[in-house]
């Protein structure tokens, strides 16, 4: 590195003197910033490819056909759907259920069984201690027909949104129970 | 700040020496292109580790949506490639690095086969260069099954019938490779955990060998 010897002389000329990158400074910050120019080409696709299942759009659940709306009581009745999933590179078929009655007000309510304690799948009328009643078989908790947390639970059943049409019970995504709460 | 946090560091743990020992050496002028363009054939093994570095971090990458199955093997390359954002990137990098490795290994070793770098002392860093060849001719060799197209298959199925053609032991290292006796789901298992695990191991092993030697006996004098 030189020194520059004019430093003093200019200095008494235009005194805030903007300080001067070295040679060796602009060296570094030119292969620095180009060697990190070339390395970011190398891994950035790689980033943006490993995080892709974040950034793509989730699909609509679509409605799917499940039951004639006069097949439904006021008592709880579980009914089997399929649906179309596509995981990945993997096209399946998953089984889902729901347990669907009608209420005093007329209202479809469907409910998915998972458990809201810790996802065990719940039954209805399934303990003779607890009539009338959603039981699950693995930490004891209960919820009423509409799908309200008695015990254990922290929250009450999900519900599947639904719709009728043409006298066809339709469900779709599962989604917090607005019924009860 | 950034140089905060290095002397933070550096007086706690004496790191510079470290890297000093590893960064830290000189380029003679003769294997320098900015003295004797010509130099640039010393470049060679650099770009060698250069495209193998790129080769391990993008069949990391791959692996995050490769499946070995011979149901879904095809089908995850197929959706990686062209579902996934930078799949064909990704890919091409490991597929094209893969030739280019071989390229860059053939013209290493041709400039050290015409430099007389393999003469004494470097005989043993000739015989470990070697050695990393064959690695890499098996990571090639395994990685062309894995994404279980025809190609993929009948290349295989050759390869196979090469190893077969062996005296005495062709029959048995066949049946190895192959892990049964079709080239099947098994093969695909195999194959796949010799190209990412076995070999990288041992190309790993061996290239740390070739670098410590490097360090030790310098780059060979000017011709
Ligand atoms: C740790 C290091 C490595 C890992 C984890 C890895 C992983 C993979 C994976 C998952 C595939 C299948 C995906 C695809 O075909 O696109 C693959 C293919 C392949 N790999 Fe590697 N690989 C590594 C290193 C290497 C090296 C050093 C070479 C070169 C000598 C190589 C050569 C190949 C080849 C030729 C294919 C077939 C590529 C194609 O047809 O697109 N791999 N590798
Ligand atoms: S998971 Fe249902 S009670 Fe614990």
């Amino acid at each position: 590195m030189s020194s520059n010897h004019n430093d003093e002389h200019e200095e008494s000329h235009n005194p805030p003197r903007r300080k001067e990158m070295s040679r060796r400074q602009f060296l570094t910050y030119t292969l620095g910033g180009a060697t990190a120019y070339m390395a970011a080409g190398v891994v950035l696709p790689m980033l943006r490819f490993a995080v892709d299942p974040i950034l793509q759009n989730k699909e609509e659940g679509a409605f799917v056909k499940v039951v004639e709306e006069s097949k439904i009581t006021n008592e709880p009745q579980e009914f089997h759907f399929e649906l179309q999933q596509q995981d990945g590179w993997y096209n399946s078929t998953a089984t889902l259920t729901a347990w669907i009655r009608k209420n005093d007000q007329g209202e479809i309510i469907a409910l998915s069984p998972i458990c809201k304690h810790l996802g065990c799948l719940v039954g209805w009328n399934s303990n003779k201690n607890f009539p009338d009643e959603y039981h699950c078989p693995c930490h004891g908790a209960r919820y009423t027909p509409d799908g309200k947390n008695l015990a254990v639970a922290p929250k009450p059943l999900d519900q599947y949104e639904t719709k009728v049409e043409n006298g066809w019970i339709y469900l779709g995504e599962i989604v917090p129970n607005t019924v009860v709460s | 700040m950034l140089k905060n946090v290095y002397n933070w560091i550096d007086e706690r743990l004496d790191i510079t020496p470290i890297w000093r020992d590893v960064a830290d050496h000189e380029v003679p002028e003769h294997v320098n292109p900015a003295h004797h363009f010509s130099a640039f054939v010393y470049c060679f093994g650099g770009l060698t580790f250069f495209i193998t570095v790129i080769q391990i971090l993008s069949g990391m990458f791959l692996t995050m949506y490769y499946v070995p199955d011979i149901i879904n093997a095809y089908n995850s390359v197929e959706y990686l490639q062209t579902q996934v954002a930078f799949g064909q990137i990704v890919r091409g990098m490991h597929h094209w690095g893969a030739s280019l490795v071989i390229v860059m290994m053939f013209l290493h070793t041709m400039r050290v086969f015409f430099t007389g770098s393999y003469k004494a002392p470097r005989e043993m860093n000739w015989v470990v260069g070697m050695l990393i060849f064959f690695v890499m001719l098996g990571l090639g060799l395994t990685g062309y099954l894995l994404p279980w197209d025809n190609k993929a298959y009948f290349a295989t199925k050759v390869t196979l019938e090469i190893a077969n053609s062996v005296p005495w032991l062709g029959p048995i290292i066949k049946e190895l490779l192959q892990g049964g006796t079709i080239v099947g789901a098994e093969t695909l298992t195999r194959f796949f955990a010799i190209h990412v695990f076995f070999l990288p191991a041992v190309l790993l092993a061996l290239l740390v060998g070739h670098f410590i030697m490097i360090r030790r006996q310098g780059i060979s004098g000017p011709l």
